[in-house]
C-alpha cells in the first residue's frame, strides 16, 4: 500500500502526541488518559504495560477512535497514523481504515463475539468492506482460520462462538485482526484467556505475522513474561500517563522509574523462594482527582518534596530510554 | 434466521445435520398449539372445500336451528344456523380468513415500523432517541378506538380501515421493546468487534443487533397476533370492522349476542374459534423461540 507522508516522521506507523481522553461523568471529569505521547516504528512490537485502569485500553480505543460515547471524549492531542491525522478523518474514512490498515484484537474473546451469528459470518465482516482478492468470502475465511491453526476450519466456520473454546475464540479474533495485513495491530491482552501452552503458540504466531507482513503491534498486557518474549520496546503507563519507555533489555536490566522497579520486583521468579511476593503498597489514585504532582508519589518510597507539587518532565537517559521522574534530574 | 429455521425444519442443514436434528428433537413440539394453528390455516386455505354450505346463502325456513346433537338439529347444519338461516360452521370456516388477514396485516404493518424506529432510536441514542421516544409517548396517548371512529367515519368501516388504524397506532409498543433491547445490546462487546472490523452502523444495526432481538420479536409478534384477533373481533362486534354480510368471528359474536338466551351456539362457536386461533399462535410462538435459540443446543 502506498503511503502519503503528509507530515510526521518517515518509518513511523503511529505517532501519538499529548493525547488526552477524558470521561465526563456525573461525579466529575475522569482523566483516563492525560497527556500520553509515544510512537511506533514500522514492524516493531511495542508492549504497553500497567495496572488495571491505568488507561491502556482507553489509549488504544482513542487510536481506533472508538472511545465510548457520549461520556468519553478525546480532549486534545494528535494521533498520526501513517502520517495522517486520525482526528481530522471523517467517520466514514475511519470505518474504512478499521479492520484494514488499522486493526485491533479485543480482550475477552468469549464475550466479544456475537453468540447467535456463526464464526464465519463475523469473520467475513473484515473482508466484506476491504476486498482484495477474488476469492469468495468463505474461502478467505477458511484460509485465514488455517493461518491461525484452527483445526478443520471448513467445518468449524459454520459453528457458533459458544461451540468454540476460549483459545479457539481468541484465535478467531486474532485472525480478524490480521486478516488484511494491517499496518498497525493493537492487541488488547490477546493471551489473557489462554493457558500457557497456547499462549506461547499465539505469541509465536503474532511474531511470525509481524515479520511476514511488516505489521507493527501494540501489545497491551499485564504479563511481563509475555513482554519479554516478543516485544522490542516497552511503554509503562501509570494512572493515565506514561512513566517510562525503554527498549526491552533496558527495561529489565536498568528500570529507572520507581514504579517500573516495583513492577518488575513483583513478578514471581522460579526457583527463588521468598516469604511473600513483593507488592506495591497502596492503590492507584482516583482519576477523578489525581495527585497534583507525580501520580505515583503517594505510593513511592523515594518520593522527593518536588514530586508532590509538580509532574516530572520526560527525560531521555539513554538511547530510546525515557523516564518521567524527578529522581533523574530536576532541570 | 428464518432460513435457518426453514432448513432446520426440513432437516437439511449442512454439516451439522445430526446435531441439529437431535437438538430440534429434544425440544418438545407443542402438538396442541400446532394442531390449533394447523386447523386455523386449513380453514384459511381451503375454506371453499371445507365449508359444507354457502356461508352467505340464508334459508329463512331453517333459521336458528340448533347443533346436530340437540333436538331439532340435523347433520345438514352441523353447528346449527343463525337467525337468517345461514350455516354457522360454514361461516366460521370462512371467518378464519378475515381474522388472519386483519391480524397478520396489522402486526406486520406496525412491527416493521416499530423495529426500524426502535433500532434507530436505541442505537443512535442521545437527542434523536429522546425525540423519538417522546413522539412514541404522544402516540400512545391517542386512544386507538377514537382514531378508528374518525377513520371509519371518513372511509367507512372496513377491514382495511381496521388494519390501517392498528398499523399506525401499534408501532410505539414494538419500538419501545426493540429500543430497550438495542440499548443493552449496543453496550455488548460484539458491537465493538463489528466496529473494529469496519462495519457500518447500518450493518451493525440490522445484521448484528437485529438477530439478537428476533427471539423477543417472535414472541411479541405471535402474542400480538393473538391479541389483535381478539381486538378485531371486538371492533367488528362494535360494528367498526368487517361489515355484514361478510363472515367474521367478531361480527358473528355481535350478531349472535341479542339471541344469546335461546340460541347459545351463535356466540359460543365463534368464541371457541377465537380461543383456538389465539392459543395456537401463542404456543407455537413459544416453541419457535426455543428452537431459534442456538444456546439450547448445549443443554
Amino acid at each position: 500500500m502506498m503511503m502519503e507522508q503528509t507530515n510526521g516522521q518517515p518509518g513511523k506507523v503511529l505517532e501519538v502526541n499529548d493525547l488526552r481522553t477524558f470521561f465526563y461523568t456525573k461525579k466529575g471529569v475522569v482523566k483516563a488518559v492525560d497527556g500520553v505521547s509515544f510512537d511506533v516504528d514500522r514492524g516493531e512490537i511495542v508492549g504497553l504495560v500497567g495496572e488495571s485502569g491505568c488507561g491502556k485500553s482507553i489509549t488504544s480505543l482513542s487510536i481506533m477512535r472508538l472511545v465510548p460515547q457520549p461520556a468519553g471524549r478525546i480532549v486534545s492531542g494528535r494521533i498520526l497514523f501513517n502520517g495522517e491525522d486520525l482526528q481530522l478523518k471523517s467517520e466514514e474514512d475511519m470505518r474504512r481504515l478499521r479492520g484494514d490498515r488499522l486493526s485491533m484484537i479485543l480482550q475477552d474473546p468469549m464475550v466479544s463475539m456475537n453468540q447467535i451469528l456463526t464464526v464465519g459470518y463475523q469473520l467475513g465482516e473484515v473482508f466484506r468492506y476491504h476486498d482484495k482478492t477474488g476469492n469468495t468470502l468463505r474461502e478467505k475465511c477458511i484460509r485465514i482460520l488455517e493461518k491461525v491453526k484452527v483445526p478443520s476450519p471448513e467445518r468449524r466456520i459454520d459453528d457458533y462462538p459458544f461451540q468454540f473454546s476460549g483459545g479457539m475464540c481468541q484465535r478467531v479474533l486474532i485472525s480478524m485482526g490480521i486478516a488484511n495485513n494491517p499496518d498497525l495491530l493493537i492487541a488488547d491482552e490477546p493471551t489473557t484467556a489462554l493457558d500457557v501452552t497456547i499462549r506461547a503458540q499465539i505469541l509465536h504466531l503474532m511474531r511470525e505475522i509481524c515479520k511476514e507482513s511488516g505489521t507493527s503491534i501494540i501489545l497491551i498486557t499485564h504479563d511481563l513474561a509475555t513482554v519479554a518474549q516478543i516485544c522490542t520496546r516497552v511503554i509503562v503507563m501509570y494512572a493515565g500517563r506514561i512513566v517510562e519507555q525503554a527498549p526491552v533489555k533496558a527495561f529489565y536490566k536498568t528500570p529507572c522509574h520507581p514504579y517500573t522497579v516495583c513492577l518488575i520486583k513483583s513478578v514471581p521468579v522460579l526457583g527463588r523462594r521468598t516469604e511473600r511476593l513483593f507488592s506495591i503498597g497502596g492503590t492507584p489514585p482516583n482519576l477523578l482527582h489525581p495527585p497534583q504532582g507525580c501520580r505515583f508519589e503517594p505510593r513511592c518510597s523515594q518520593a522527593l518534596e518536588i514530586c508532590r507539587s509538580q509532574y516530572p518532565p520526560e527525560k531521555e537517559i539513554a538511547a530510546g530510554h525515557r523516564v518521567s521522574c524527578w529522581l533523574y534530574g530536576q532541570d | 434466521m428464518f432460513i435457518r429455521l426453514w432448513s432446520l425444519l426440513r432437516g437439511k442443514t449442512k454439516n451439522k445435520k445430526q446435531t441439529d436434528q437431535a437438538w430440534a428433537g429434544r425440544i418438545k413440539m407443542p402438538y396442541f398449539g400446532l394442531a390449533c394453528l394447523a386447523l386455523f390455516f386449513l380453514m384459511v386455505l381451503f375454506a371453499e372445500f371445507l365449508a359444507p354450505l354457502d356461508p352467505l346463502q340464508g334459508d329463512l325456513l331453517k333459521a336458528s336451528l340448533p347443533p346436530f346433537w340437540m333436538d331439532g338439529g340435523s347433520w345438514h347444519n352441523i353447528l346449527g344456523t343463525d337467525m337468517l338461516g345461514r350455516d354457522v360452521l360454514s361461516r366460521l370456516i370462512y371467518g378464519a380468513r378475515s381474522s388472519l388477514i386483519i391480524s397478520v396485516g396489522c402486526v406486520a404493518f406496525y412491527a416493521t415500523i416499530g423495529v426500524i424506529i426502535g433500532l434507530i432510536s436505541g442505537y443512535v441514542g442521545g437527542r434523536i432517541d429522546m425525540i423519538i421516544m417522546r413522539i412514541a409517548d404522544l402516540w400512545l396517548s391517542v386512544p386507538g378506538i377514537i382514531l378508528l371512529f374518525v377513520l371509519a367515519s371518513i372511509n367507512g368501516p372496513s377491514a382495511r380501515t381496521l388494519i390501517l388504524t392498528f398499523g399506525i397506532m401499534g408501532w410505539p409498543y414494538t419500538a419501545r421493546i426493540v429500543r430497550g433491547e438495542t440499548l443493552s445490546l449496543k453496550q455488548r462487546d460484539f458491537v465493538k468487534l463489528a466496529k473494529v472490523a469496519g462495519c457500518s452502523n447500518l450493518r451493525i444495526m440490522f445484521s448484528h443487533i437485529l438477530p439478537n432481538i428476533v427471539n423477543t420479536l417472535i414472541i411479541l409478534v405471535t402474542i400480538d397476533i393473538g391479541g389483535i384477533i381478539v381486538y378485531t373481533a371486538t371492533m367488528s362486534f362494535l360494528g367498526l370492522g368487517t361489515q355484514p354480510p361478510s363472515c367474521d368471528w367478531g361480527l358473528m359474536l355481535a350478531e349472535g349476542k341479542q339471541y344469546i338466551t335461546y340460541a347459545w351456539w351463535l356466540v359460543t362457536f365463534p368464541g371457541i374459534a377465537i380461543v383456538i386461533a389465539v392459543l395456537g399462535f401463542n404456543l407455537t410462538g413459544d416453541w419457535i423461540r426455543e428452537l431459534l435459540d442456538p444456546k439450547q443446543k448445549l443443554q
